[in-house]
């Protein structure tokens, strides 16, 4: 049977939920004009005051926030509480530039703590369940968010933060963990460390694992199940708006539900800035209405999905993301053709080889180059010449047809891709533009 | 009667093959024979040694991705045409050979060895054992 951490709010109608978000949008607009001065000025510009937001169906008359913005109003310009309000803060190493800092009341806090208990809830735990956090504590939101998700549910927490592979192990066999959150790149690692120590899945206590932070194929999904003998639930989040648990996957593993009491979903065309049609494909933005300290309205999340209103079987009507192909960050431009990491990664996952992979971009006489990294498998090898250059012909073939566009394929020594605890290195980039 | 050959995954990287004959020699394994072929992407290594399980676990613990294959060591007498007519009576019995090497050599003057790998273990070993051609086991190469 489905359980749920608050039936009231994961399968309210619609109409409640929607007046949820009308009520908070409309609340939420009064708070930041009158607290950051930063996004009052973007209304102005555009003639806007918080009296042309009525509900959600304003809310694209709204100017948009971008990472840019948090770069130029670091540290405090997006504070919309007192500081003395405030009791925490998290932080995102920004791939390029500026870190980003978020702050967070008490209030805060327990609500995003209450998002990831929703999270753990779905994946099946509950107060019998032993919760070992792999993820990073610290600066980073992944540790302390689904530690505090942990002790709402009653789980036992070992919060043993990421890094020490053999500790972690040792933990989860010796303290029975059933669920394990953490990265999916490390989960992967954990899961090939158990199976190198020869371990087999009915050997692992882990019954679920709810892994985030970065994008992952359903290959990988499918690879970590297998390994671990469990079930594998994604979980997404943003440190600009809270952290992991702004959404999460059910027991029907096809899709994230959005938290839409906290946060309203849109997509847009990444270009022109439209809201697009239901179902369409863009970027996704999110307006936090019921942050006090970070409240940020129409934040551009630079996440290509799309999402998906269709009744869902475990019984939350909250709408569904789809698992982001990568964030366009992520996203490489090689000859002029877009390459996420992901779709790499479900190539190799297809043809037998781990995901362990590294992608190298360089630029050679002004031509783009892509080196994919595959590390051999004993599964993979044979002693014939000839057969692994046609399996390594094959795995170009396939590259090329998935990406539109040739890429080399290098065969590596097995453990020679240095393994990731936290999130993985998966492109180095070495063209200089 | 085969010859266990250890094949050997190497990357195309400076170095790789003296970290794999450094292992195995600071663990004592003796190589009888040894042929690498290559790709200019990568490379597989064959092995001959006196003791396979030796070595299969250094290579293993070690890291290296290997494979054991069946190969005939063959004893060819040591004077012209001694090579041409071991290929003559494969040739014969429809026997194809996908690659051979030498064998680093033995106490015995008289003779040379060589491994071949072929496409049917069972047929070649009948044909060369009926022209009077002497094929070496495990335990000798642990001897030589
Ligand atoms: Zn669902």
């Amino acid at each position: 049977m489905e359980r749920y951490y608050q039936p009231e709010i994961e399968c309210a109608s619609r109409e409640q939920i929607l007046a949820w978000q009308n009520e908070r949008l409309v609340k939420q607009v009064q708070h930041v004009w009158d607290n950051v001065p930063y996004y009052r000025k973007k209304m102005e510009a555009k003639g806007l005051t918080p009296a042309d937001i009525k509900g959600v169906d304003d809310l694209h008359k709204l100017p948009f926030l971008s990472k840019a913005d948090l770069r130029e109003a670091y540290p405090y310009g997006l504070v919309g509480m007192p500081l003395k309000d405030c009791v925490r803060i998290q932080s995102t190493s920004g791939t390029t530039g500026k870190r980003v800092v978020a702050f967070y009341t008490q209030h805060d806090i327990d609500l995003w703590e209450d998002c990831c208990a929703r999270a753990i809830v779905a994946a099946g735990g509950t107060n019998e369940d032993v919760c070992q956090v792999s993820y990073g504590y610290g600066l980073f939101t992944g540790g302390p968010g689904l530690n505090g998700g942990s002790h709402k549910v009653g789980c036992l927490t070992i919060p043993t933060s990421s890094g020490n592979t053999e500790r972690q192990i040792m933990f989860i066999r010796d303290l029975n963990a059933t669920i394990l959150c953490c990265t999916p790149s490390y989960a992967a690692y954990i899961g090939e460390t158990m199976r190198d120590m020869g371990l087999t899945p009915d050997q692992i206590p882990l019954k679920a694992g709810i892994f985030g932070a970065e994008a992952w194929s359903e290959e990988m999904r499918q690879d970590i199940q297998n390994t671990l003998g469990i079930k594998a639930y994604d979980i997404y989040g943003l440190t600009e708006l809270s952290g992991p648990g702004v959404s999460f996957e059910c027991s029907a593993q096809s899709g994230m539900h959005i938290n839409e009491d906290h946060f309203i979903a849109e997509i847009i065309d990444p270009d022109t800035g439209e809201v697009l049609p239901e179902g369409s494909q863009g970027e996704l933005v999110f307006t936090s209405i019921t942050k006090e300290a970070f409240p940020l309205l129409r934040y551009r999340t630079r996440d290509i999905c799309s999402l998906s209103r269709e009744k869902c079987p475990c019984g939350r009507t909250h709408v569904k993301m789809v698992k982001p192909k990568g964030r366009t960050d992520d996203m490489l431009i090689i000859r002029g053709v877009n390459v996420f990491p992901s779709q790499i990664e479900t190539v190799l996952l297809n043809y037998g080889y781990p995901a362990n992979y590294q992608i190298i971009v360089d630029r050679v006489k002004s031509t783009d180059t892509l080196d994919v990294h595959v590390e051999m498998t004993p599964e993979m090898f044979t002693d014939n010449l000839g057969e692994v250059s046609r399996r390594q012909d094959e795995l170009v073939d396939g590259l090329r047809s998935m990406l539109g566009l040739a890429a080399k394929v290098t065969l590596v020594a097995p453990k020679s891709i240095v393994r990731s605890e936290g999130k993985a290195v998966r492109v180095i980039d070495r063209r200089k533009i | 009667m085969s010859l266990k050959q250890i094949s050997v995954f190497l990357e195309n990287k400076p170095g790789t093959l003296h970290a794999m004959t450094t292992a195995l020699a600071q663990n004592g394994v003796d190589m009888r024979a040894l042929s690498l072929a290559e790709t200019k992407d990568f490379g597989i290594v064959r092995l001959i040694v006196d003791n396979v399980y030796d070595a299969t676990t250094v290579l293993k613990d070690a890291g290296f991705i290997h494979s054991l294959t069946p190969v005939l060591g063959v004893m060819i007498p040591d004077e012209p045409g001694g090579l041409n007519q071991v290929l003559q009576v494969l040739n014969e019995a429809a026997v194809n050979v996908e690659y051979m090497y030498a064998f680093l050599g033995g106490a015995d003057a008289d003779h040379a060895y060589m491994i071949f790998r072929v496409q049917d273990g069972e047929a070649a070993t009948a044909a060369l054992t009926a022209h009077g051609i002497r094929l070496v086991d495990q335990d000798e190469v642990a001897g030589l």
